[in-house]
C-alpha cells in the first residue's frame, strides 16, 4: 500500500512564535499517486500555509513531511506550486516564464524546448509564447502558471486557489481544462480552495481543514454521483462538507 | 487628468519654444534691454563657434571632456551600482557601512577637488575621480532602493522552483527586478556627470570646463555660451543614446 504513496504529512504543527500560538496543529495527511485532493477550508485558516510546508518553503515546528519518491532525479522536481496570483516574472516572456523551473535541471537544450512547447500546448498558449506577461488576461496568466509547474514534471502538483481571482466563466473553463490535464498527465494534485462546489467538481477526495489552530476536520471521498450538480448526492455532500467546516459533525472516510 | 500630447506635437511644441527663446534673447540684446557686454547675442555665437572650430580648441576640448566624462561615468556608475546592490542584499554590509555612508554622502564632488589634485594631479585621472564621485552616490542610492523594493513574493517563487540559493536569487530575481531602478540611476548620473565635468576641469585640467574658465577670464562671453550649448547638446546626445539601451533592457515594461 505504501508504494503508491506520494507524500505524507505527519503530525504537522506550525507556529511562528515558538509554540505560543499554533496556526496548524496535528495535521496528518497522506497523498496517493494520481489522486486529486482538494484541501477545503475557510479563508485564512492556513491552507496556503500548509501548501508551503509541503513545498518546504516553511519549516514546521512539529512533525515532518515525508516525500516518498524513488531516487532523486536531476531531470525533475519533486513538487511544483501554482500560485493564486499566477506570479509570473514580468521581465520574462511567456515561454521564458515556463522555462523558469527547468533552469538548473539536467536536461539538454532540446529537451527543455520540447517540455516548454508541450506544456504550452497543454494549456493552449502556444501562440502566446513570445508575449510579455502584462499583455495577458487573468486566465492566460494562470495557464502560464500551470504550464510552468507542469514542465518540471513534479510528483506532486500543489495549487493554491489558482482560479480564485478569475471571473466565473474563465474559472469554469480553467477547471475543465485542469481536469483534462489531470487525466492526461496522471499527476497527483493537492488543490487548495474555499469553494465547496469547486472542490466537488475537481477532486477525487476532499480534505477539510478547519479550526484554530487548524487541523483536518474531515475527509470525503468524492463519488461520480456527487459531481452531478444539483443531484441529491451532491446536495448531501455539500451539507456534509459545510458541517465539517463548521465543526458540527465529523465524518471520516479516510 | 493629464492631457495626452502626441509625440509629434510634443517635438513641435518644444521646437517652437526654442525658437521663441532664441528670438526673444536676440531681440533683448539688439534692442538694448540686455547690455551686449554682459550677454552675447545669439547671432554672435555662430562666428565665435567657427573660430573655436578653426583653431581646433573646440574639438580638443570635446575630446578631453568626453574622456573624463566617459571614464568618470563608467567608474562611478559601476562601483556605485555594485555597492548599492550589495548593501541592498546583505544586511551585515548595509549595517557596517551605514555610518560611513551618512558621513561621506553630503560631501559634494567639488569638495574632493583638493584631494583629486593631491592624489592624481592636474590630469585625466584627477578629473575622472571628481566626476566618478558625484556619479557614484546617485547610482549607489538608486541601486540600493531598487534592490530593497524587489517584491519578496518573487523570491518565494524562485525558492519554489529550485532557485532559492543566493546567487540564483541574485541573477534570476534581484538584478532583473531592480533593473528599472538601476537604469533610472544611470540616467540621472548621465546628467550629473556633465555637470561635474565643469567642476572637475575648473582647476585646470584641459577640457570644456577649462576652456570656459579661460574664456570667462577674458570676458569672452560668446565663447562661454558656445561651450555651454556644446555641453547641453552633448548631454542631449548621451541621454538620447542611453534611451535606446534603456528601452531595450526594459522592453518588458512597455
Amino acid at each position: 500500500m505504501n508504494d503508491d504513496l506520494v507524500a505524507s504529512l505527519d503530525n504537522i504543527g506550525l507556529s511562528y512564535d515558538q509554540g505560543a500560538h499554533f496556526i496548524l496543529r496535528n495535521v496528518t495527511l497522506s497523498l496517493r499517486r494520481g489522486e486529486f485532493v482538494a484541501l477545503l477550508g475557510p479563508s485564512g485558516v492556513g491552507k496556503s500555509t500548509l501548501l508551503r510546508v509541503v513545498m518546504g518553503l516553511t519549516v514546521p515546528l512539529e512533525g515532518a513531511v515525508h516525500e516518498v519518491s524513488a531516487a532523486p532525479d536531476p531531470r525533475r522536481r519533486k513538487n511544483a506550486l501554482v500560485f493564486q496570483d499566477a506570479r509570473l516574472i514580468p521581465w520574462r516572456s511567456v515561454a521564458a516564464n515556463v522555462a523558469f523551473g527547468l533552469e538548473g535541471l539536467a536536461l539538454t537544450r532540446q529537451e527543455k524546448q520540447d517540455r516548454i512547447e508541450s506544456a504550452l500546448r497543454l494549456v493552449g498558449l502556444t501562440a502566446e509564447a513570445d508575449r510579455w506577461p502584462r499583455k495577458l488576461s487573468g486566465g492566460q496568466r494562470q495557464r502560464v502558471g500551470v504550464a510552468r509547474a507542469l514542465t518540471v514534471d513534479p510528483d506532486l502538483l500543489l495549487m493554491d486557489e489558482p482560479f480564485g481571482a478569475l471571473d466565473p466563466i474563465t474559472r469554469h473553463t480553467l477547471q475543465d481544462e485542469l481536469l483534462k490535464i489531470w487525466e492526461q498527465t496522471h499527476k497527483t494534485i493537492l488543490f487548495v480552495t474555499h469553494d465547496i462546489e469547486e472542490a466537488l467538481k475537481l477532486a477525487t477526495r476532499i480534505v477539510v481543514l478547519a479550526g484554530a489552530p487548524a487541523k483536518i476536520a474531515g475527509c470525503l471521498n468524492v463519488t461520480a454521483e456527487m459531481k452531478e450538480a444539483e443531484s441529491v448526492p451532491f446536495k448531501q455532500a455539500v451539507l456534509q462538507l459545510r458541517s465539517m467546516i463548521a465543526g458540527v459533525s465529523v465524518n471520516t472516510a479516510r | 487628468m493629464i492631457r495626452k500630447v502626441s509625440h509629434r506635437r510634443h517635438i513641435l511644441l518644444s521646437a517652437v519654444g526654442l525658437i521663441v527663446f532664441f528670438s526673444g534673447w536676440q531681440f533683448a540684446v539688439t534692442s538694448g534691454v540686455l547690455p551686449s557686454g554682459m550677454v552675447p547675442a545669439p547671432g554672435t555665437l555662430w562666428p565665435a563657434w567657427l573660430d573655436e572650430v578653426r583653431s581646433g580648441f573646440w574639438q580638443q576640448a570635446i575630446c578631453d571632456s568626453l574622456t573624463h566624462y566617459v571614464l568618470g561615468l563608467l567608474i562611478g556608475s559601476v562601483f556605485g551600482a555594485f555597492l548599492g546592490i550589495l548593501c541592498g542584499m546583505l544586511e551585515l554590509l548595509d549595517g557596517l557601512l551605514e555610518g560611513v555612508i551618512r558621513l561621506l554622502r553630503p560631501v559634494p564632488g567639488l569638495a574632493w577637488v583638493p584631494f583629486a589634485i593631491l592624489w592624481f594631479g592636474l590630469n585625466t585621472a584627477g578629473a575622472t575621480f571628481v566626476i566618478a564621485i558625484s556619479v557614484f552616490w546617485i547610482n549607489f542610492y538608486a541601486a540600493y532602493g531598487a534592490v530593497k523594493s524587489v517584491d519578496p513574493e518573487l523570491y518565494e517563487l524562485a525558492a519554489a522552483f529550485g532557485h532559492g540559493r543566493f546567487l540564483a536569487g541574485l541573477f534570476k530575481i534581484t538584478l532583473p527586478a531592480s533593473a528599472p531602478g538601476i537604469m533610472a540611476g544611470l540616467r540621472t548620473g548621465l546628467g550629473q556627470g556633465w555637470m561635474s565635468v565643469v567642476a572637475a576641469e575648473l582647476f585646470g585640467v584641459p577640457g570644456i570646463g577649462a576652456r570656459m574658465m579661460q574664456a570667462s577670464s577674458l570676458l569672452a562671453t560668446d565663447v562661454v555660451v558656445v561651450y555651454m550649448l556644446t555641453m547641453a547638446l552633448l548631454y542631449a546626445l548621451t541621454d538620447f543614446l542611453f534611451g535606446f539601451v534603456r528601452r531595450y533592457v526594459l522592453r518588458w515594461q512597455v
